[in-house]
């Protein structure tokens, strides 16, 4: 072992040869970024073709297509999918893959873990996926697992189980940015100049070590109630089932957080490399990220408004929610403030950014209505809450990671994408998700509750302008999958090494694509050459 | 009530006609309905709404204002150069503390509305609802400050909708309407009758798993969890019916427990009221001569 | 092995222990599962798949460990990879605290609001009047199986006997790991192997007690995992805490091998110090336990 160790020393160049040897024991971060983004890619579609099966069911009044309890299964493992499997390991790939190179380390600073911690999750997924073909069938109580309803699911052990092993694998992930980031920058590279896509993942680790093991209590309490006959949730034995909702959204909040938090510091790279213009506000920024991270803390018992707290709770819970908009406020201005004064172009990445910085607004006003706790007596469990958090989620976190994907690839792969297939990919996807989400508010206020296979034929056509907005914000994706293989095996276009005429920072000074091992030496840091360098406040 | 051709079309153009421009969307939904009803409760967050609604509508053609003019001054192609600043303190704090602002009027707004939400007491009359996997029970505790004997019915879904709504039954939802308005999956086989004008406590709770009733013309929803109650309260301007449904996911039937209230004037309700008692009774009496000792009557 | 400044980061091998891992955490739960859902008395493979994992797992740990010791003899690790293991082990206590901190959350919750709403009190009196009419609440005995009182009548088991006596066990165990440190840091082996070897039997002592006390709940005190939340958050809480002080305990029992064979120097004895954090929290938790669940 110790002669394997020094003799990986020395042969610092190339990777190994084996595919096994390269991919299955890896030790490089950027190998395993990559195999995070595939991953999430594949969950992407997955969790995708679940949500088309729940928008062709609602394309019209009526049961045409599966059965009630099928729905929730695709309601359920949808959302699943999409949070556990999608966007969090997108994030965390692309922190694998960035953030030694933003802060001149050679790799992650626990490499071995890194490695565990991403073949986690396909066993987790496979866990989970499988239940689908279980005599019982597969989770069907939505992914917020209410007790008692889930208790009644054959599957809530296989459940209980994946969410596990998704907390472990997280848990590490974060341990490791964590450590990467106090422990590996080069000399030079202060915190204060770090970028701020390092400090918004620098906080949203500190939220995943807080919150992942909370879930994983909260679950493991569901375990021991359907097995083990404890009384948690069970007001009988002197239990509440409401215990439950406080501790998963103790948890669930600041994971909305964690799924926004990396988007926000993504976009804060795109914007000013194409303003050509530094960050407005930077320490502002860095503050209001941390701000959110704090008061995601007490804000979870928005989610339930309408199980009848004790008002001074309601109270309580509603103004600290309202706060969130501030800092998200700072965030917005400065983005804008960025923009103001700047030379702009258009590329890709930054018609994501765009697209972001106002729908995932529009998202967060229809969040800030939902604070309103009285208004929200209305809108729970509405499609005015679907449509909320789509907008924040698809057009906020997802929009984000395409952004940082269209950004970043030259980097990756050494080559150009096809700017003409990413700006079809770009304006069909923001048209169609438009198309998908915002009727939902209307049927939401309209009164259409969510998590229902069918309804009443007042809702029809906003429904089926929805799905026609679904299949099509999901055919667009197949574009968005195209461009990534065409750039990385066929585009003949080669990228420079700094592949954005106004990009700054330490990873566009590696050559394109980035070799296997970058920064073997700490790198000598200057100040011009970093985003936030020499920028004064 | 009335009776005479003329009163009757007269009422109903004046329904259409209000139905259409006055306030679409007033009790149950309405094709492509578009906002939050106004609600037939006194108490409504309609105001709240629309208020909150306006105000990000504002921020939002600011700050959007602010970025499509951004983005088209400052574009390379227009051959615009960078500007060097990076921050301005009074700006920041401006942007800080206008949102403050706004949020506290907001807050006041709120507060007014939750209050008096939460203020159950001083009610005419009190009705049980329990959800079940998947129907409604209704028991009417008191009513004037008198108990009432044991009158409660379960409701569920009422059985066209539930024929038309199994997988590939072919029926067509369309078909189902009552008084030319589309029932589907919104009509149950015994509706919830209360009387118009009159503080109503629902005492809300759950019989297996968690339900939330919700009927958006009272505009509140509340959780239905086993055993825990909670509490509401309601007072109906209109005589009407007003559809709802099961609001929180509970089981595989969730979508088809619909809620209706009927509301009608409070002679008509007593009358009801009365006659449902003398059924209780008769229906107690039979069964006290059929199987002495009679059960215990349950909650 | 320069401490301070390093001019070539260490980057380990590839290593197929990960995958290793992987695969045995998912053999493991997957036969939990299964096994969980079998009917009673049904054979199945969920019972031996589960076994099967749990010895990967531990084989897992140990050839892990043991390739990372080797390269930490083999003088791989800089100051900067012993860093980034100190930071893995303070974040991982973190989560280890939160953890535990979702049962303290029940606890509370059931203690102070979810119990007192059942029997009427404040936000309660409605859940009183109409759903449990009679029912008085109180904490432990007659309060903590429920309205229903699901699990029957049980008594708590009294603060001030065992429970007193094992947190004297582990205060005196935090003593005696303090003792073993500093004797590792002044080179004093004996002192080092005494005060280690005693922390380890001060932990098995702990959890002799600790299954005595469970023992005597489920047999004298009829007092079960069943017995309403009382029984839930007392089980639940001092279980984990068991099962942490196990695995401390094995923990410090390798680590005193360590120590024997002589793997650790005056300033670099990571592997050391991480265990005696685990073992600091694992104090700590229980103080809290012995307040909230015995004392209070
Ligand atoms: C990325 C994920 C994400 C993000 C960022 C947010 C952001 C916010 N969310 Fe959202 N939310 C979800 C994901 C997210 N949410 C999910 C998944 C659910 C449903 C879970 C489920 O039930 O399944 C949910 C549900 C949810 C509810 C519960 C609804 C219900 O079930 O009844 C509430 C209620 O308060 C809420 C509020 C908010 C608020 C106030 C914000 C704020 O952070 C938004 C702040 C942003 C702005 C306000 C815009 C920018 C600000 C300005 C331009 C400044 C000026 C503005 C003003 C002064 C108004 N969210
Ligand atoms: C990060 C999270 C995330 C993402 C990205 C999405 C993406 C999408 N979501 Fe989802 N959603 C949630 C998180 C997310 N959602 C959550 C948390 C819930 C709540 C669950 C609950 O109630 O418990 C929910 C619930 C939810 C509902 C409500 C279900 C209900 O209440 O019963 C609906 C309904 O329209 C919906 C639709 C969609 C659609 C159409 C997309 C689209 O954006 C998806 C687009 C992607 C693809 C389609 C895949 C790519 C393409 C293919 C596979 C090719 C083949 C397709 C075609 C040719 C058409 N989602
Ligand atoms: Cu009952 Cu949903
Ligand atoms: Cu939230």
């Amino acid at each position: 072992m110790a002669h394997a160790a020094t003799h990986d020393h020395h042969d610092h160049h190339g990777a190994p040869k084996g595919f096994f040897q390269r991919w299955v024991m890896s030790t490089n971060h950027k190998d395993i970024g990559t195999l995070y983004l595939i991953f999430s890619l594949t969950m992407f579609f997955i969790g995708g073709a679940f949500a088309m099966v729940i928008r062709a069911e609602l394309f019209k009044p009526g049961m045409q297509l599966v059965q009630p309890y099928f729905f929730n299964e695709m309601t359920t493992m949808h959302a699943l999918v999409m949070i556990f499997g999608a966007i969090m390991p997108s994030f965390v790939g692309l922190a694998n893959w960035m953030i030694p190179l933003m802060v001149g380390a050679p790799d992650m600073a626990l490499p071995r873990m890194n490695n565990l911690s991403f073949w986690i999750m396909p066993f987790a997924f496979i866990l989970l996926l499988s239940t689908l073909f279980m005599p019982g069938g597969g989770p069907a109580g939505g992914w917020t697992m209410y007790p008692p309803l889930s208790l009644q699911g054959e599957s809530i052990a296989y459940t209980i189980f994946a969410v596990h092993l998704m907390g472990i694998s997280s848990i590490m992930g974060a341990i490791n940015i964590i450590a990467t980031i106090l422990n590996m920058r080069a000399p030079g590279m202060d915190l204060l100049k770090m970028p701020v896509f390092v400090w918004s993942w620098l906080i949203t680790a500190f939220l995943l070590i807080a919150v992942m093991p909370v879930l994983a209590g909260a679950v493991t309490m569901l375990l021991t109630d359907k097995y083990f006959h404890t009384n948690f949730f069970n007001a009988a034995g002197g239990g509440d089932p409401v215990l439950f909702q406080h501790i998963f959204w103790f948890f669930g909040h600041p994971e909305v957080y964690i799924m926004i938090l990396p988007a926000f510091g993504i976009i804060s790279e795109i914007i000013p490399t194409f303003a050509r213009k530094p960050i407005f506000g930077y320490r502002a920024m860095v503050f209001a990220i941390a701000s959110i991270a704090f008061l995601s803390f007490i804000v979870w018992a928005h989610h339930m408004f309408a199980v009848g707290l004790p008002m001074g709770a309601e109270i309580f819970f509603m103004y600290a929610t309202m706060l969130i908009a501030v800092p998200t406020g700072v965030k917005v201005f400065n983005w804008v403030s960025t923009m103001w004064g700047g030379s702009m172009t258009f590329e890709t990445p930054m018609l994501f950014s765009i697209a972001f910085v106002i729908l995932f607004t529009i998202g967060g006003f229809s969040g800030l209505m939902l604070a309103l706790a009285p208004a929200d007596f209305q809108y729970h469990d509405t499609y005015f809450v679907v449509a909320h958090f789509h907008y924040v989620l698809v057009t906020g976190a997802a929009f984000s990671i395409m952004a940082a994907a269209y950004y970043w690839i030259p980097k990756w792969s050494g080559n150009m994408y096809s700017e003409t297939w990413g700006k079809i990919h770009f304006w069909s996807s923001v048209i169609s998700v438009n198309v998908l989400f915002f009727p939902q508010h209307f049927l939401g206020l309209a009164g259409m509750p969510r998590r229902i296979p069918d309804y009443n034929v007042a809702f029809a056509n906003f429904n089926m302008i929805s799905s026609i907005g679904g299949f099509w914000f999901g055919a667009s994706q197949l574009i968005f999958l195209g461009v990534v293989i065409h750039c990385v095996f066929f585009s003949k276009k080669k990228a420079a090494d700094r592949s954005w005429e106004g990009a700054k920072g330490l990873e566009w000074t590696v050559p394109s694509p980035a070799p296997f091992h970058t920064f073997d030496v700490p790198p000598v840091i200057h100040d011009d050459e970093l985003a936030h360098g020499n920028t004064e406040h | 009530m009335t009776s005479g051709g003329i009163g009757r079309s007269v009422s109903a153009w004046a329904a259409g006609a209000f139905a259409l421009f006055g306030g679409t969307a007033w009790a149950n939904p309405e094709p492509n309905q578009l906002n939050m009803t106004k609600g037939a409760a006194e108490w409504s967050p309609y105001a709240m709404h629309m208020v909150a609604l306006w105000v990000c509508v504002v921020i939002g053609v600011v700050v959007f204002g602010a970025m499509f003019v951004a983005m088209f001054r400052f574009r390379k192609s227009r051959g615009a150069v960078a500007e060097k600043w990076t921050h301005s303190t009074k700006l920041e704090v401006v942007w800080t503390v206008v949102p403050v602002i706004i949020l506290i009027f907001l807050a006041h707004l709120a507060t007014g509305g939750l209050t008096s939400f939460a203020d159950t007491t001083n009610a005419d009359m009190t009705i049980k609802v329990t959800g079940y996997q998947w129907k409604w029970r209704y028991d009417y505790v008191d009513y004037k400050g008198k108990g009432v004997d044991q009158v409660g019915f379960m409701s569920k879904l009422e059985e066209t909708s539930d024929r038309t709504r199994q997988l590939k039954s072919n029926l067509d939802p369309d078909k189902i309407q009552v008084d030319g308005y589309h029932t589907y999956l919104l009509d149950v086989d015994k509706p919830l009758v209360v009387p118009v004008g009159t503080k109503i406590r629902f005492i809300i709770v759950g019989g297996d798993v968690i339900h939330s009733w919700w009927v958006p013309a009272l505009g509140w929803k509340m959780d239905a969890i086993p055993g825990i109650a909670n509490a509401a309260w309601t007072k109906i301007k209109e005589p009407g019916v007003y559809r709802g449904q099961c609001a929180e996911l509970c089981g595989q039937d969730h979508g088809f427990m619909p809620i209706v209230v009927k509301a009608v004037p409070k002679a008509e309700f007593e009358q009801w009221l009365a006659t449902q008692e003398d059924e209780a009774k008769v229906r107690k009496a039979a069964q006290t001569a059929q199987n002495a000792p009679a059960p215990a009557p349950q909650g | 092995m320069g401490h301070q400044q390093q001019d070539v980061y260490f980057v380990p091998s590839k290593s197929y222990w990960p995958i290793v891992a992987a695969v045995s955490m998912f053999v493991t739960v997957f036969g939990a599962a299964h096994w969980l859902n079998a009917q009673p008395g049904e054979g199945g493979f969920g019972k031996p798949l589960f076994w099967v994992g749990i010895a990967m797992i531990l084989g897992m740990f140990f050839g892990w460990f043991r390739s990372v010791i080797n390269e930490s003899l083999a003088g791989n690790y800089n100051g900067q990879v012993d860093r980034s293991f100190r930071m893995g082990m303070m974040w991982f206590i973190f989560s280890e605290v939160m953890f535990f901190g979702a049962f303290f959350g029940a606890l509370f919750y059931a203690r102070l609001f979810a119990v007192p709403w059942l029997g009427g009190e404040g936000h309660g009196v409605l859940t009183h009047q109409f759903v449990w009419q009679g029912y008085e609440a109180a904490w432990g005995a007659s309060g903590g199986g429920g309205p229903e009182k699901i699990g029957g009548s049980f008594q708590t088991i009294p603060a001030w006997g065992l429970p007193l006596l094992n947190t004297l066990i582990l205060l005196s165990s935090g003593v005696t790991i303090t003792i073993a440190h500093h004797a590792l840091k002044a080179g004093h082996r004996k002192t080092l192997l005494i005060g280690l070897g005693a922390t380890v039997l001060l932990g098995c002592l702990f959890l002799w007690f600790q299954a005595h006390e469970y023992a005597e709940a489920y047999e004298h005190f009829n007092l079960t995992l069943g017995s309403g939340v009382y029984g839930a958050t007392f089980f639940m809480l001092t279980g984990f805490h068991g099962m942490h002080v196990t695995l401390g305990t094995i923990m410090l029992a390798i680590i005193w091998v360590r120590c024997a064979k002589g793997h650790f120097s005056k300033d670099d004895h990571f592997g050391f110090e991480a265990v005696a954090w685990y073992w600091h929290f694992v104090d700590v938790v229980w103080l809290a336990l012995f307040l909230f669940v015995y004392v209070l």
